[in-house]
Order: structure tokens, then sequence, then C-alpha cells
């Protein structure tokens, strides 16, 4: 065991530079724990069962984007027969406010902040809220 | 009787011709009628139009109330930059509207005289032919020539074939140029071309377009010209009307009455 320093030193190094995000967070004193996403109060029921929504709500935006603009078809008949406006800001964000609630999840999962935004209007901005 | 390889070839090639001939004549010219205009491509089922009453508009002059309820509506952008300009419902002085050998014995004024423009909502849209990405289509159910701006890439092509100049590009980012976008229509972004959707999300709300609404005179009047009884065929057919550059066949579906 002549390279015994090389050995043991390169798996120090090793298993160093593999933990390095969790040393920076413990560091910089991150909360890497998920945001603690605050639920509408007014509203018991979401317009599709909540594991739906957490796994595909981009796959019904897309859906209701499809049939909304290209097939003329502006409402939708949820799960339980109620029915809604397939409409990202007269739904959607009647009840849930972008910041608080889709921007917390995209940050902490790292998924980019889609371009949603750069034509559908956050209707908090009108209310004179901060951009 | 003796058959040679050749005549026999010849016969069995003139034999499929007579059976099968027909058939395929008959396709090929259901897909010509289908392809030129005026052709025997069948209607949509509805098809909204409009009729603008240059009488009844010229009783305001001045007035801009249609354009501005549709920029309020529509989150249209006021770009001082003519080059940049976004346009849905605008006004054009009358030798413009028409071809000018129709008005140039009109009085200057008369010449001036502004006259609301949009897009046509044509029966055979150029812009809906050269679109590569089918962002803009014509609409069976009601014949509105709709825009998905998801889908526009920005290339720009139905603005070259648009003969109305109907359509604008967005050069700069709207946002910027507007204090206080109305929540429930989206504003566009840069890149995408944008025009007039004939209000298609109050239609389907069954409400008027903004414009429609808008005008003190009772100017523009919207309905389906495809239905022999409803109030714009009522009026197309006691008056007499003019519609834009009718002669290269896009047939157009907003119309001037004199």
């Amino acid at each position: 065991m002549r390279d015994k320093f090389w050995i043991l030193g390169g798996l120090l190094l090793f298993v160093g530079v593999a933990t390095l995000p969790t040393w920076r967070d413990w560091e910089t004193h991150a909360n890497t724990r998920p945001p603690a996403l605050v639920l509408p109060a007014h509203a018991k029921q979401c317009v599709a069962p909540l594991d739906f929504m957490r796994g595909s709500h981009m796959q019904l935006l897309l859906d209701w984007r499809q049939s909304a603009v290209r097939e003329n078809n502006p409402t939708y008949v949820a799960y339980d027969g109620k029915t809604y406006p397939k409409s990202l800001t007269k739904t959607c964000l009647s009840c849930h406010d972008k910041r608080e609630f889709c921007d917390r999840c995209h940050d902490y999962v790292g998924a980019r902040t889609p371009y949603c935004w750069n034509c559908h209007v956050d209707p908090a901005l009108g209310k004179g809220a901060a951009r | 009787m003796k058959i040679t390889r050749k005549e026999f070839l010849k016969l069995s090639g003139a034999g499929l011709v007579l059976v099968f001939g027909g058939r395929e004549l008959a396709a090929l010219d259901r897909a010509a009628g289908a392809t030129f205009p005026g052709g025997a491509k069948p209607r949509p089922r509805k098809q909204w139009a409009m009729i603008v009453d240059t009488a009844k508009c010229a009783k305001e002059p001045g007035c801009t109330r249609c354009i501005e309820a549709c920029d309020a509506a529509h989150n249209i952008p006021a770009i001082p930059d003519k080059a940049h300009e976004i346009q849905w419902i605008w006004n054009e002085p009358a030798d413009v509207v028409f071809d000018e050998s129709d008005v140039q014995y009109l009085d200057a004024a008369r010449r001036d005289e502004q006259i609301p423009v949009l897009c046509n909502h044509c029966d055979q849209p150029p812009c809906v032919r050269v679109c590569p990405t089918g962002a803009t289509w014509k609409r069976e159910e009601d014949g509105i020539v709709m825009m998905d701006w998801h889908r526009c890439i920005g290339c720009r092509y139905c603005m070259a074939a648009c003969p109305y100049g109907a359509r604008s590009f967005n050069w700069v980012d709207p946002r910027a140029y507007l204090a206080n976008p109305n929540p429930d229509f989206p504003t566009r972004t840069l890149g995408v071309v944008e025009k007039c959707t004939f209000c298609s999300e109050r239609v389907v709300a069954g409400k008027l377009p903004a414009c429609v609404e808008a005008c003190p005179e009772k100017a523009l009047l919207f309905g389906d010209v495809n239905d022999p009884h409803s109030e714009v065929r009522e009026v197309l057919s006691e008056s007499y009307v003019l519609r834009r550059k009718p002669e290269l066949g896009t047939g157009p579906n907003i119309y001037y009455r004199i």
C-alpha cells in the first residue's frame, strides 16, 4: 500500500467534489425544502385532482390552448361536471397567484419559467404590484 | 387471330384508361375547383361579415371610438414610431381605401374622409395560403380568418400576401408600450404577426365585436352574410356597396355602404 496517500486523498477529493452542492447550500444556509405552497382559500377544488395537476398541468394547458384557440371550444368540463373557461388568466390565475404559486415551484425544480408570460398577462400586474 | 406483344400492351393500357380514367379525371377536376378562386370550394357554414356605413361614419368627423375600443380590448400598444405600429382597425383616407381611379373627381375633402379599415376575413385568404405553420387559417364554422400566436414564427409571408395591409409585425416588445394591459386578452410578443380576429373571443360568447359595440352612430353592422334573413343581407339587398380590391378574387367580407 505504497499509494495509500494518493488513493485515500483521491477518494476524499471525489466525495468532496460530488457533494459540493450540499456544502454550498450548508454554507449559504440555503433552504432546500420544497416551497410550502399556499392553496387558495376560497376554492376547495382545482379543475382536476391534485395528483393529475401536479404531474400533468402542462399537458392540460397545452390541450386547453389547442382546443380553445384552434377548435373554437372555450369551455372545459371538469371531471366533476363543473365547467370552466379554458383560460390561464381567467381560470388558473383567478385562484392562484403567479408569483406565489407558479413561480416558486418552477424556481425550486429549476424548470425555467415558460414563455406563456411573454403574452399572457398576470392580473396581479394590473393591481399596481411590482413587475 | 394473332396479337403481337406490342398490340397487347396498347390494348390493355387503353382498357385501363377506359375503366379508371373517368374517375381520376373527375377527381382532378374537383381538386382544381378547390384551388382556384371562384371554384367549387364550399363556403363556410356561416360567414361573419361587416358593413361599414360610410355616411353614418362621416357624421362624426375625427371619431376614433371603434379604434379605441379595439385597442383596449386587445392590448394593442400605442407605438409612436410609424414603422413599428400595430393596427387591427384603423382609419385611412377614402382614396387609399378605394382605388384612386374611382374617386379621382371627388372633392379633396371627400377624398380625405377617414374610413375605417380592418382585416377583410376573405373567402379566399391569400395570407392563409402562404402561412407555413398553420398559424393563420380560415375557420370552417364561421369564416373568421383566425390567428394562433403560439404557432406564428414571424416569417411575415402573410404580410407580403395580404393585399390590404391588414397585418402588423411586432418589431419591438409591445409590453413596453402598454401601460395597463387587459388581463382578459393576451398581449403579443416580439416577432409575431397580428391582425383583427373579428373579436372571436367575444363572438363565441354571443357578443358583438368591440368596434361595432363602441360606434356611437351604429355605422358598423356585423352579421352572417350566408344567412339570407340576417340584417346584413337585408342591408346588402337594398344598398350599393363597395368592397376593397374585389378584382383580386380574395372575396373580402367587409362591405362599405356608399
